[in-house]
């Protein structure tokens, strides 16, 4: 199955994968609509320490933490993605804390919300906004 | 510091209804044209950092962003118009020289747009290129005038050594200091996929890339930055530096800036102290002394590398090249006044040199004269800007031809000319690992590589309309241009005839 990788090396931290992500997530068709003024909740970060940026999502593990954790049965991986059911989670962001890698976030009501590969979306193109958005073939989606 | 009388000459202009304050202009300006009010959450500009690369406008996630000539202008003067101006003002502010980057932008005459290529109609069949074979191969080096037989009757095969082209065109000399390491990798992964070569310049091959020495052809220059054993033999073929056409007639500058790490280890001089190539070879004041630099550098690697000489195009070309062809030089690269370069003095890039055409036009016509054309290949660099110019300068007489500022612009190079800050924001003209890594080879080769591949096609085309199947048979074949708005001197120069004659 096709993953998100993320290679340091040409990560600029220019941060368009925030914005991509957040863009592909909010259903609304034009970006400087959807986003403009808004403060965004994307569901893959930048992480920055000195001269190193690093994108970070979801890793859609083989035995995800965050599913064994969710009190609420919320979270739950099928055909290999690991995916939040919006409508059965309560909040706790328990998720949040487990998550090794730091991919789970609280978005903008409050539950949990995390990357689940936005091929679907109506305003995406073929391959996860923050893939195609990378303006460095930094972000790739591939087999591994 | 008084009053600053330069206005910016660019304007950005935001179109605040798509601007959603990401921030990434801001980020990737290395000039810190743009910033972002935290109080106000809008991004602003400061205009008079802004060189117009374009790189915020190509990153926009919005397109809200234009950059723009700054309208506030000089009364309208034809003798001095705003150029002139600014330079005035920057020179009585800094007292220095103006220093620029890139080829020669005035607007002198681009002989190229006055030669039109021929076509076969009726009398004689045009080739199509997609059904035919046709054969864009050339080899560079010394060739027989004549096929030499041993004394057994069987023809001598022998050749002095050659450079094999899978077509007529080669990236040219960028050094590793004026450009970066991920630019240098793109051209020399581009190069060895496409059976082409690229130059190292004078900034000494890096340790990683000998690996494509193959592919690689290694100058020596004034300043012998990187010379020794090793990089000599590491690549295809040798090249003299004599002169670059941006600049004729002066060396080059490297400022200590730029001499960090890798640079600094690969150029074999300390990091932080300029690299200064001078003016001169000093050990080279005749075509005799050039001769032993072409033979020390033939003896070095025991005569299985072609030399090179380069020169730039300047008023008595031909007896200068005819002189290179008698040094013993397998290879004459000619270097027109609208080359590139990372930094050159203003009034020398704008003003010392002569255009490409008329110096190929002219050599070719000199070397065939005494008879010693087939002595040398000749590579004409100095603004190929596309295919039909490389088909028209094949026509003239070159063998090949130089391309370096069109393989910049495949790497994103958007000729915004200032090369030499050191800022380029695209990561070609930088050695800041922060703009360096901007550029990721492997978008780089596929880009050079598409470039070129479509490059090929459009040169199979041209000949293929031509009636021609090979690019051997085009060289030198004036009968397949002709010329337009041009004068007599001129086409006679250019040894063609004018549009319907």
């Amino acid at each position: 199955m096709k993953r998100i990788f993320v290679d340091e090396k040409w990560c600029l931290g220019c941060r368009l994968c925030e914005y991509n992500c957040a863009y592909s997530n909010s259903g609304v068709v034009g970006m400087s609509k959807a986003l403009k003024g808004k403060k965004i909740y994307p569901r893959i970060r930048v992480e920055e320490k000195g001269d190193t940026t690093f994108a970070v999502s979801c890793r859609h593990c083989e035995d995800p933490m965050c599913s064994k954790s969710c009190i609420a049965g919320a979270i739950t991986k099928k055909d290999g993605i690991v995916r939040v059911d919006q409508e059965k989670c309560v909040g706790c962001l328990t998720c949040v804390l487990v998550c090794p890698y730091g991919a789970i976030a609280p978005g903008e009501n409050g539950t949990a919300q995390k990357c689940e590969l936005c091929i679907g979306n109506s305003n995406s193109s073929g391959e996860p906004a923050c893939v195609g958005g990378c303006p460095n073939k930094a972000i790739v989606f591939e087999e591994r | 510091m008084s009053l600053n009388y330069i206005t910016p000459e660019f304007e950005i202009k935001r179109n605040y209804d798509r601007c959603i304050s990401c921030r990434v202009c801001e980020r990737q300006c290395a000039n810190e044209a743009h910033i972002y009010d935290e109080d106000s959450k809008i991004m602003l500009a400061d205009e008079s950092k802004c060189v117009d690369c374009q790189r915020c406008v190509s990153l926009c996630p919005t397109h809200a962003l234009k950059i723009v000539k700054n309208e506030c202008a000089f009364r309208e003067n034809a003798n001095w118009q705003s150029d002139t101006i600014k330079e005035i003002y920057k020179q009585a502010s800094s007292g220095g020289v103006l220093l620029s980057s890139m080829g020669n932008p005035k607007p002198l005459p681009v002989y190229w747009d006055k030669m039109l290529v021929n076509a076969s109609q009726v009398t004689n069949p045009p080739i199509d290129p997609l059904r035919e074979p046709m054969e864009t191969k050339v080899f560079l080096g010394k060739k027989p005038s004549r096929p030499e037989r041993n004394a057994d009757g069987s023809l001598k095969t022998d050749l002095p050594p050659q450079l094999e082209l899978s077509m007529p065109v080669m990236f040219s000399a960028m050094s590793y200091g004026s450009i970066s390491y991920n630019a240098h990798e793109s051209l020399a992964r581009a190069a060895a996929e496409l059976g082409i070569y690229y130059n190292t310049g004078e900034g000494g091959l890096h340790e990683d890339f000998y690996a494509y020495g193959p592919n690689t052809i290694v100058q020596v220059a004034s300043g012998r930055f990187g010379v020794h054993e090793g990089y000599l033999s590491a690549g295809a073929a040798i090249e003299i530096k004599m002169g670059q056409g941006a600049k004729p007639g002066i060396g080059g500058h490297l400022p200590g800036t730029k001499i960090v790490g890798d640079v600094s280890r690969t150029r074999m001089i300390p990091e932080g102290s300029d690299a200064i190539s001078p003016a001169p070879h000093h050990d080279i004041y005749s075509i005799e002394d050039l001769r032993q630099l072409v033979y020390s550098l033939k003896e070095a690697t025991q005569y299985k590398k072609p030399v090179i000489v380069k020169v730039a195009a300047v008023h008595n070309i031909a007896a200068i090249a005819s002189g290179i062809a008698r040094s013993g030089a397998d290879i004459i690269a000619i270097d027109g006044f609208r080359g590139g370069t990372g930094a050159a003095p203003t009034r020398i890039r704008d003003n010392v040199g002569i255009p490409i055409e008329l110096a190929l036009a002219a050599v070719d016509q000199r070397l065939r004269d005494e008879g010693i054309r087939n002595d040398v290949s000749l590579v004409v660099g100095g603004s190929i800007r596309c295919a039909s110019d490389v088909v028209k300068a094949i026509a003239l007489g070159a063998d090949a031809c130089y391309v370096a500022t069109a393989a910049l612009l495949a790497l994103g190079c958007h000729l915004c000319r200032t090369c030499q800050t050191g800022k380029c924001n695209w990561g070609i003209a930088t050695q800041r690992p922060e703009l360096v890594k901007r550029l990721n080879p492997n978008i780089g080769r596929e880009r050079l590589v598409n470039l070129m591949t479509a490059w090929k096609h459009e040169i199979k085309e041209l000949m293929g309309g031509m009636g021609i199947n090979s690019i051997e048979t085009l060289r030198g074949n004036r009968l397949m241009l002709r010329g337009i708005n041009m004068t007599e001197k001129e086409l006679e120069i250019l040894g063609i005839s004018h549009a319907g004659e």
